[in-house]
């Protein structure tokens, strides 16, 4: 990854709700076209770092950049970076009042003031590319959960962003549609998006990430390419992580 | 043929008379509905807040209006306020201003479920798309609890047409009470004419409240999620 363009750049970011920090001194680059995996036990902060990342979480202290410019100010206007990091959640988080085009439409309407019919085609291009143009009009309720998802992430994308977050977004699905899911995000990875993605999901991990980021204790313990992480993990935190996963 | 009590709704003014009952019914309802929306409104979000002495007084309020009769509530501000205050108010106006305090109450209570009823995701999720506070609340939050909380109100709007029937007992000349008069008045020409002229009430009523509660059953319908 060296020489390429830096897109976020985390400086010593620390968090804390109150009653302990959540994140200590996290420090992490993430370039143009990279996909970087966040794993780690429960708890271990990586839903809240992604959170940092747009904003959802106020820092105690640090530094984000993204494109070189600090967005960590207090005078970050927060509605602007955040067109250029979408993220996609682990509830389904989909508008339940407004049908799927509806959904996919509120940002680019609203927010980026397009024109209704050159949005729609947008939308409707990127519907048919993960399968579900034909429920264009319906209502999120009468969608699966798998399918409530692959909207949410069309939802993300028509807003053009530069990089986009995944918190989770196949913990709550039920097993047999966490691939399809997978399988859109696998496809984003492969056109070159830039994504932080948080999962439980190993396997798919190992697949789709260019970077393993371990996350333990509020802390990045390790980091590395996939198969170097998977096979000779360095240190002893993420050895036991990864022993807790398998039954051999 | 044996004389029909039927007759008498037709004598005289008698109809239009209950018409014009009905009307006051109707009238007094109309303005409580809309000030417990208004002041209903504001009660409920001013519930949300976290502040503990505001948490507390609303409470205490809530608690006592609903605990209350309404018929003791009549009586305490008609009787009670022309006794202890000097206030010269009309069985009308205190009617209205019993039934918005209760409507207030209760609206106050169904606006602050239909607010913090909204998950938090959701406006999270419109955050992450770049909308801005105001833009959240208004393609996003303010719908979704008008949908939870229409047909609420709607019932509760019906509960409170219903509830007037107390005001007879103040004084007001509403739908019931003429329709008494009408029966006292005839009640030796016509000695059954009660059943038809509180059939024809209860009809009244019914015209009023159904179509209402038609409403209210259809938009449950249209928005479930």
């Amino acid at each position: 990854m060296e020489g390429q363009e830096k897109l976020l750049e985390i400086h010593h970011l620390h968090k804390d709700y109150g009653n302990g920090a959540v994140l200590k001194d996290v420090s992490l680059d993430i370039h143009k076209g990279e996909v970087l995996v966040l794993i780690g036990p429960s708890g271990c902060g990586k839903s809240t770092f992604l959170r940092c990342m747009n904003g959802l979480e106020q820092i105690q202290s640090g530094e984000i950049r993204l494109d070189g410019e600090v967005i960590t100010d207090p005078k970050t206007k927060w509605s602007e970076v955040r067109q250029k990091i979408g993220m996609v959640f682990q509830s389904y988080e989909l508008f339940p009042h407004m049908t799927v085009i509806n959904n996919i439409l509120l940002g680019p309407l609203k927010v980026q003031k397009k024109e209704k019919k050159e949005a729609e085609k947008e939308a409707e291009q990127l519907l048919e590319r993960v399968g579900l143009l034909d429920k264009k009009d319906a209502y999120p309720r009468q969608l699966s959960g798998g399918q409530k998802q692959r909207v949410a992430i069309v939802r993300a994308l028509i807003m053009k962003p530069e990089i986009l977050l995944f918190d989770e977004v196949t913990a709550a699905l039920d097993p047999e549609m966490v691939r399809e899911v997978l399988d859109v995000m696998l496809e984003l990875a492969k056109e070159g998006s830039t994504m932080v993605i948080v999962t439980h999901e190993m396997q798919f991990a190992r697949a789709v990430a260019d970077r393993i980021v371990f996350l333990d204790g509020g802390e990045v313990v390790e980091m590395a390419a996939p198969e170097q992480f998977f096979t000779q993990p360095e240190t002893e935190r993420a050895k036991r992580f990864l022993d807790t996963l398998s039954f051999e | 043929m044996q004389d029909l009590g039927i007759r008498v709704l037709f004598m005289g003014n008698n109809f239009i008379r209950l018409l014009g009952g009905l009307w006051i019914t109707v009238k007094i309802s109309l303005i409580s509905v809309g000030l417990s929306i208004v002041f209903g409104l504001l009660l409920g979000m001013i519930m949300t807040l976290k502040n503990p002495i505001v948490k507390c007084l609303t409470k205490i309020y809530l608690e006592f209006i609903r605990i209350m009769p309404q018929l003791v509530l009549l009586f305490l501000v008609y009787f009670g306020a022309t006794k202890s205050f000097g206030l010269q108010l009309s069985g009308e106006v205190s009617a209205v201003i019993v039934f918005t305090m209760w409507g207030t109450a209760e609206m106050g209570d169904l606006v602050r479920g239909a607010l913090i009823s909204i998950p938090k995701h959701q406006y999270e999720s419109g955050a992450a798309l770049g909308l801005e506070s105001r833009q959240i609340y208004r393609y996003i939050i303010v719908p979704q609890t008008l949908r939870r909380l229409l047909p609420l109100a709607i019932n509760l709007a019906t509960r409170m047409v219903k509830t007037t029937s107390l005001i007879v007992l103040i004084g007001v000349v509403e739908v019931l009470k003429v329709a008494q008069q009408i029966i006292e008045a005839n009640r030796y020409t016509v000695p059954d004419s009660a059943l038809w002229i509180y059939g024809c009430v209860f009809f009244l009523y019914f015209i009023v409240c159904w179509p209402v509660s038609r409403l209210a059953v259809r938009m449950e319908k249209k928005w479930e999620n």
